[in-house]
């Protein structure tokens, strides 16, 4: 089959106006290793779009990439059109750009309430000074982020974890509760490393099934994932690295019947 | 004559002293409990504070023995006296505000590291720049608010009160913007940097604003004492004064407030009462039955005859108080376990 489609449907992509992340030309070395190496794809607004990819593809240096915790070394990153690359992750973060670790990084200390309630945005108690003096506001505010976190707690079923610490948390809770405190932060795009690796059959359903809910609410999301079949049955469009390049892109049936894909990550 | 004789000044004093400790303790708390910084030179924070207090009410050099230092307020009493421990938190922050920004960045041990060597820079800093701080010598003659009006007993009641008072409203503002929204704020950055960036939150402002808030605490602490004691020298303020807070915090319980000031009591009884060894021998000897006298005579012998020997064993009965908190309750004595697990745990 030629490999002409997928091809194609990246060049056409990239003068896609309602192309929400646009990755463009992205190139990231780590001394002699060429991590990153000219990858070059959009993310329709509104779309699930798939990243995957064999083991060392840089998917994940990818996603570091977007989230600022590295600066590409030459190429662009762009949020609604706005070059990203080289801010800070926080600064990325506000930007509108939500994060997943492949290993979540709950908060142990903190109840499930708590690191919900952490990522909510504008919170005038998180100043010293706000918190001392304007107890009113803070109250105020906070009565709407506990209402916030019950829904999402209601959302993903976590409701009779609230109260317990994260540390506390199975595997598969870790990863819910870390796309909660995501969704708290109500970012427009959502990337998600690996999000039910190593998760239950039926928390996986689940979860799949939350992702379609927010991405009928309208959210973004880019996920990375080593399962073809979940990447073919939900995603609208896929992204298929190797070797830190940019392999195929385009829908899922097209992709899957692309040469170079079957050869480099189906292995034939 | 005095009131306070014997067992009442000893408590007096050593409740107060407990106090200034209680002050020093939440402070560090708020970095290492509750932020997760591993500050190992809290004593300068503490050492800024009581030489602000002290340049901002020292009379004039040509008025007291063996004075080189050139800067002095001289600000009357008792009335300067709000203004001088001010200007002791005042200056706390300046300092945590240097040395964070110098070193904030800087992760677990690092962090250990670089604040060890400022507070020891700022050390040397005390010891040599004699214009300012009067160098070895000290400050020897900073005043003691209203003590001429209140007489010795009085005064020292009087101070034991006004210190409870600072540290009760001490704690109460820390538990107030600890219990808020940037409690979370500083707790989330103590579990994980890399989440709470990710979740839009500036980390590096986070930890900053925690250690500027911990250094103003113990700069008014330092005031606190540079007042109690009426005298401020830089032989006060070692390392092991940092060391004693730590104590102080996790025998409390590391994260919590209460276990801050109620450590800071323990250690400082603890460590207090150890003078009292020659006392309680002298006691239980006194109370044996005849055929027994010679028993404690001879296992004192065998003790070393030095008179560093007595003084020193406060030490081990610090360190045994520790193997027993550690043994039995190492969260502390009002810390959370779970939350205690988690700190400095690697995410």
């Amino acid at each position: 089959m030629s490999t002409e489609p997928s091809t194609s449907d990246a060049e056409r992509d990239h003068d896609d106006p309602t192309a929400l992340l646009e990755v463009d030309n992205v190139v990231k070395h780590f001394g002699g290793l060429v991590a990153v190496n000219g990858v070059t794809f959009d993310v329709g607004d509104g779309s699930i779009t798939g990243l995957i990819g064999p083991n060392g593809a840089g998917k994940s240096t990818l996603f570091n990439c977007i989230t600022g915790v590295h600066t590409p070394d030459s190429g662009e990153v762009r949020l609604d059109s706005d070059p990203i690359q080289g801010l800070s992750p926080t600064e990325v973060a506000r930007r509108g750009v939500g994060r997943t670790f492949q290993t979540p990084k709950t908060f142990h200390g903190m109840t499930v309430r708590a690191n919900l309630a952490f990522a909510a945005k504008h919170q005038t108690g998180e100043q010293a000074l706000g918190a001392l003096f304007r107890p009113g506001t803070v109250h105020e505010e906070e009565t709407n982020i506990q209402s916030e976190v019950d829904e999402t707690l209601d959302f993903l079923e976590l409701d009779h974890l609230a109260n317990e610490y994260g540390s506390a948390l199975s595997g598969g809770q870790r990863k819910l509760l870390e796309l909660g405190r995501v969704l708290m932060m109500d970012p427009e795009i959502i990337l998600l490393d690996e999000p039910v690796a190593g998760v239950n059959p039926s928390l996986t359903e689940d979860l799949l099934a939350r992702l379609h809910d927010l991405n009928d609410r309208g959210r973004t999301i880019l996920f990375i994932e080593h399962d073809m079949d979940i990447v073919m049955e939900h995603c609208d469009r896929v992204v298929v690295m190797h070797n830190g390049e940019t392999l195929a892109v385009g829908i899922p049936e097209i992709v899957q019947e692309d040469e170079r894909v079957i050869e480099a990550y189906l292995g034939g | 004559m005095a009131l306070l004789t014997g067992w009442m000044a000893f408590l007096v004093t050593v409740a107060t002293i407990a106090c200034i400790y209680g002050l020093l303790t939440l402070g560090l708390n708020v970095h290492y409990g509750h932020t997760g910084l591993l500050n190992f030179g809290h004593v300068a924070f503490f050492a800024a504070g009581a030489y602000a207090a002290a340049i901002a009410t020292m009379p004039p050099p040509s008025t007291v023995t063996n004075a080189s230092y050139t800067i002095w307020f001289n600000l009357p009493m008792p009335y300067a006296f709000p203004v001088s421990l001010a200007a002791a938190t005042l200056v706390g922050g300046l300092l945590a505000l240097l040395i964070g920004s110098a070193s904030v960045r800087l992760d677990t041990h690092y962090l250990a590291i670089a604040t060890f060597a400022l507070a020891g820079v700022f050390e040397d800093v005390l010891v040599n720049e004699a214009w300012l701080t009067n160098g070895s010598f000290g400050m020897n003659s900073v005043p003691k608010p209203a003590r001429d009006v209140l007489g010795a007993d009085a005064w020292q009641l009087g101070y034991l009160v006004f210190a409870a008072l600072s540290l009760a409203i001490v704690y109460l503002l820390v538990e107030r913007v600890m219990d808020a929204p940037f409690g979370r704020l500083l707790k989330g950055v103590r579990e994980s940097e890399d989440a709470a960036q990710m979740l839009g939150k500036n980390t590096t402002v986070a930890k900053l604003k925690s250690f500027v808030i911990g250094g103003m605490i113990a700069g008014f602490a330092g005031g606190v004492y540079a007042h109690y004691l009426g005298s401020v020298v830089t032989a006060q303020f070692v390392p092991n004064v940092t060391f004693m807070v730590y104590a102080a915090m996790l025998l409390g319980g590391a994260a919590s407030n209460t276990g801050a000031v109620v450590g800071a009591f323990l250690l400082v009884t603890f460590e207090e009462s150890t003078r009292f060894i020659i006392t309680a021998y002298d006691w239980v000897q006194s109370m044996l039955p005849d055929p027994l006298t010679g028993v404690l005579p001879a296992l004192a012998g065998l003790l070393p005859n030095n008179p560093s020997f007595i003084p020193s064993l406060r030490f081990v009965i610090i360190g045994l108080l520790f193997v027993l908190v550690i043994r039995f309750r190492p969260e502390g004595l009002f810390g959370d376990p779970t939350e205690i697990k988690s700190l400095g745990e690697e995410n």
